[in-house]
């Protein structure tokens, strides 16, 4: 009968070695690993369970910003109020996957590795810049967080490479984040949109300095909305109407039983306006 | 193949055991420990049936590998009642009849736990959205989200 080889590594030199080896898989919060593992769509030779090695499960708050363990679940991300005062837009989207059991154990590595489009975790923390720090059998390198999906289930990460940590930089004044989804139910399902966008605004009332947009579910991997309609604008009527048609303009979606190319593309839209009307407020108030 | 020995602490008293690499949680509990309260209703993460408290984070144990609970605390339904004395929460789902079946009952009542434990006094929306991943096919909800109300309202002492 199959069954892998299972290991809980205590350092990243030697979790290295371990996932050097053919076959290997790195575990996190296996929510989807172990699915994929029981119907047999994924058959790694060997489980190598990151979550032993300091640093991989847990947020620290540096002077520079945020490094979050790349195995730490969701719902330690909810329980940290500096990360969520700071970035509550990752924190909603890492907090809307699954139920409260799969947020027990399912991690930001683990959502932006298994590389499903509509990654609910994913899109904000492209917005804010997050950069995955990567390590290997050929030592360790910086990656952005949106240059690391490839496509559906694939990653540009190398063989034997897995992610160490997340770098959040400190954010400025007068900026924030939001993430909407839309699915059919109202919990438990899988994005048929997801929108993150991130705002930093010119004073407490004042117009918006930089935005940045992200969708998921639209096309093969997330995709970026040119935002530089909105810049310099306070979010009127006519700003967010260009925001609804560059978003839409970027995607690329399929056709399925979740929603038709005209649909998915028309609510890419709707919620870019949506979320970023709460993010601007968001800033506002920081 | 090479089994995985493992410690754990499993309803308050140590336990060891051996698994395999493919063997989850709950295959551990039932097959290896004889404790069948954690039901396996879908296998993937879906249906709560399988929940359990893992250092006091509820968690699907369908989605674990039982080698991964080296060290860990775990409670499961069998020790959620204090020897013959229910805990209120059990209680009450018996006097609001929240349940019919009972398939989904054990890990009802564990994910009810976890709640209270981090909220004693939790609203009704926060409690249907906290138990969102537990499926109940009889109920229809409504009695389980009475009967755990009704115990917070008890164990804060209203």
């Amino acid at each position: 009968m199959y069954a892998p080889t299972f290991a809980a590594p205590q350092s990243v030199d030697e979790a290295v070695r371990m996932l050097g080896a053919d076959g290997a898989k790195p575990l996190s919060g296996g929510t989807d690993l172990i699915v994929q593992l029981k119907s047999g769509r994924n058959r790694p030779a060997a489980v190598v369970d990151l979550k032993k090695i300091p640093g991989l499960v847990g947020v620290e708050e540096t002077s520079d910003g945020f490094v979050i363990g790349a195995a730490t679940a969701g719902a330690q991300l909810g329980e940290h109020a500096g990360l969520v005062a700071a970035y509550p837009g990752i924190v909603e989207g890492a907090e809307l996957i699954g139920s409260t059991q799969v947020q027990g154990r399912a991690s930001l590595a683990g959502n932006l590795c298994n590389a499903s489009p509509a990654a609910d975790s994913i899109p904000c923390l492209a917005a804010a810049g997050a950069i995955a720090v990567v390590v290997g059998p050929n030592g360790e390198r910086e990656m952005k967080v949106s240059e690391v999906p490839a496509g559906p289930g694939r990653t540009n990460l190398a063989k034997g490479e897995f992610i160490k940590c997340f770098k959040l930089k400190k954010p400025t004044a007068n900026s924030s984040d939001a993430y909407l989804r839309f699915i059919p139910r109202t919990e438990m399902d899988i994005a048929v949109v997801g929108a993150g966008v991130n705002i930093t605004r010119d004073g407490s009332s004042g117009p918006i300095k930089s935005a940045t947009v992200w969708l998921g579910a639209v096309a093969p991997t997330i995709v970026e909305v040119d935002a530089s309609c909105i810049v310099g604008t306070s979010l009127d009527d006519a700003a967010l109407a260009k925001l609804d048609a560059a978003a839409q303009s970027v995607c690329n979606p399929i056709d399925d039983k979740r929603g038709t190319v005209e649909y998915r593309t028309k609510v890419a839209g709707v919620l870019a306006r949506r979320a970023a009307t709460i993010a601007f407020k968001r800033a506002g108030e920081r | 193949m090479a089994k995985t020995h493992v410690t754990a602490t499993i309803n308050g008293e140590e336990t060891e055991f051996l698994c395999d690499g493919q063997q989850t949680m709950l295959d551990v509990l039932r097959d290896e420990m004889g404790l069948t309260g954690s039901k396996e209703g879908c296998g993937s993460g879906d249906c709560g049936a399988c929940s359990i408290l893992v250092d006091g984070r509820l968690v699907c144990s369908c989605l674990m590998f039982g080698a991964e609970a080296e060290g860990t605390d775990i409670m499961t339904i069998e020790g959620m009642a204090d020897g013959d004395k229910l805990h209120p929460l059990q209680q009450k789902f018996l006097e609001h009849a929240a349940l019919q079946c009972g398939f989904c009952t054990p890990g009802v009542l564990v994910a009810s736990k976890a709640l209270l434990d981090k909220n004693p006094n939790p609203t009704e929306e926060e409690a249907r959205y906290w138990l969102a991943g537990n499926l109940c096919r009889c109920t229809g909800y409504d009695k389980i989200i009475e009967a755990v109300m009704d115990a917070a309202a008890e164990m804060r002492g209203e």
